[in-house]
């Protein structure tokens, strides 16, 4: 019985299908407003359907021929792994579940990770110059935001009272006042959403899929359902890692009709990481990486100094 | 009209391959993707790489050198791929018909599932084109 609720949490709700669908919805509203910043009209409501089914169902999978074509089908499975079980560690408390399980931030931060891993494995399996051009580039991103990333956490856990678990720090800020009502709270903020923009490696950040040198980089040789899959779990990291932000800084959610609230809260995200992407030049991979090794780290160094003296 | 066809319809992926083109219809082409035009609303959008595309767009005359290149593309590409021959150069050789260098029309080289002529054609004529295409089977 306890199994068939896991699966169930897996596959149904809050797990693949409704994740893959909101963030699918997601990824609309972002080319929508994408479209509307740039005076388009913009695609239509299904088009990410459109697209991943088209992909799914009609196109057909061409194997690299030098490189290892196991490894290559293999990474984009591993990424909508990595994705759908980070995203179902934040959902579920999010949700107001109770799993029961303590210290879950450390592997929710360890699985956000799988997806760009499972990208850079893919890119070199598939033998590609430009690909491998591109995995080097991603390798040095992560290099780049992880530790920024990881003090986030670990400033969100110092504020909580030493909590290592999402429900508690969500029981936390709404027993008291959310995180991002303090000053430290904004700055993690800001960090928080560059981090983000790098992780989903949207445009000041996106020089592994670079459309213009690299010819889309990392995914370079995929085609057909592998691209699907990557596809699909693009479209997950776009939902859950802004749920995630508004699970560690913004309250989470009440239980009742709050839903409309934290539904806000997300596309309120979302709209901000698109006027980001909308209104900023590709950098260098250097200046990424001064930015957040110097900039960001700095910044919520300040903010944990900030916890410390309580503000 | 099935599903998987109307899915494929509603998301058409274009890869541009320029031959020896005199840039016009490139430039109209790019005209198609600006605010004016919009071709994202039809779910057409322009792709880096050729395993992800749909649409084969082949503009200008297509010389001895462009012609081993069109070939390996078009075979490197995932099936099922729609090729759309744009412009005089492209559709049927135009002035350049007779130089030496010309290595026949596209149509000689792969099959052509679409013609959109012109010297160059303007963008609502490449729309009209596309909407076509999207409509053809």
């Amino acid at each position: 019985m306890q199994m068939a609720v896991y699966l169930l949490w897996f596959f149904i709700f809050p797990g693949l299908l409704f994740m893959a669908v909101v963030g699918a919805f997601l990824s609309w509203f972002d080319r929508k407003i994408t479209a509307r910043v740039q005076f388009r009209k913009g695609p239509p409501l299904l088009q990410p359907f459109y697209d991943f089914f088209k992909l799914l169902l009609v196109k057909e999978t061409i194997l690299p021929k030098s490189g290892s074509g196991f490894v290559f089908l293999l990474a984009p499975l591993l990424a909508v792994f990595g994705a759908t079980m980070a995203g179902l560690f934040i959902l579920l408390p999010l949700f107001n579940i109770e799993t029961g399980f303590r210290g879950d931030i450390i592997v929710i931060f360890y699985l956000l990770t799988l997806p760009s891993f499972s990208y850079i494995i893919g890119a070199l399996a598939s033998g590609n110059p430009l690909g491998a051009v591109g995995a080097s580039r991603e390798m040095k991103l992560i290099i780049s935001y992880e530790l920024t990333f990881l003090l986030i956490i670990a400033a969100v856990i110092m504020k909580s009272g030493q909590k290592f678990d999402l429900n508690s720090i969500i029981a936390a800020q709404q027993s008291g006042t959310p995180f991002i009502g303090s000053i430290s709270g904004v700055l993690l903020f800001i960090a928080g959403i560059f981090c983000i923009q790098a992780k989903l490696a949207l445009v000041p950040f996106d020089m592994p899929e670079a459309e213009a040198e690299l010819a889309s980089g990392i995914y370079i040789e995929y085609s057909g359902p592998p691209y699907a899959m990557i596809k699909l779990a693009k479209y997950i990291m776009l939902f859950i890692l802004p749920a995630f932000l508004v699970a560690l800084l913004m309250n989470g959610m009440n239980p009742g009709i709050n839903i409309v609230w934290l539904i806000l809260k997300i596309l309120g995200v979302v709209l901000l990481l698109t006027l980001i992407r909308n209104t900023n030049p590709r950098v260098k991979i250097k200046q990424a990486a001064r930015f957040f090794l110097v900039w960001m780290n700095l910044l919520v160094v300040v903010a944990i100094v900030l916890i410390v003296f309580g503000l | 009209m099935g599903f998987k066809d109307y899915c494929f319809r509603k998301s058409l992926w274009v890869f541009h391959f320029g031959g020896a083109s005199c840039n016009n219809c490139d430039i109209e082409i790019l005209d198609c993707l600006t605010p004016r035009h919009d071709l994202e609303r039809f779910g057409i959008l322009l792709v880096g790489s050729i395993r992800h595309a749909d649409v084969l767009l082949v503009n200008g005359s297509i010389n001895r050198r462009d012609k081993d290149r069109l070939l390996e593309l078009y075979h490197q590409a995932p099936k099922p791929l729609l090729v759309v021959a744009i412009g005089a150069c492209g559709c049927t050789g135009g002035i350049f018909a007779e130089g030496y260098t010309f290595a026949g029309p596209v149509d000689k080289i792969i099959p052509v599932d679409a013609y959109i002529p012109g010297c160059p054609p303007t963008p609502e004529a490449i729309i009209a084109g596309i909407v076509k295409l999207a409509g053809k089977k």
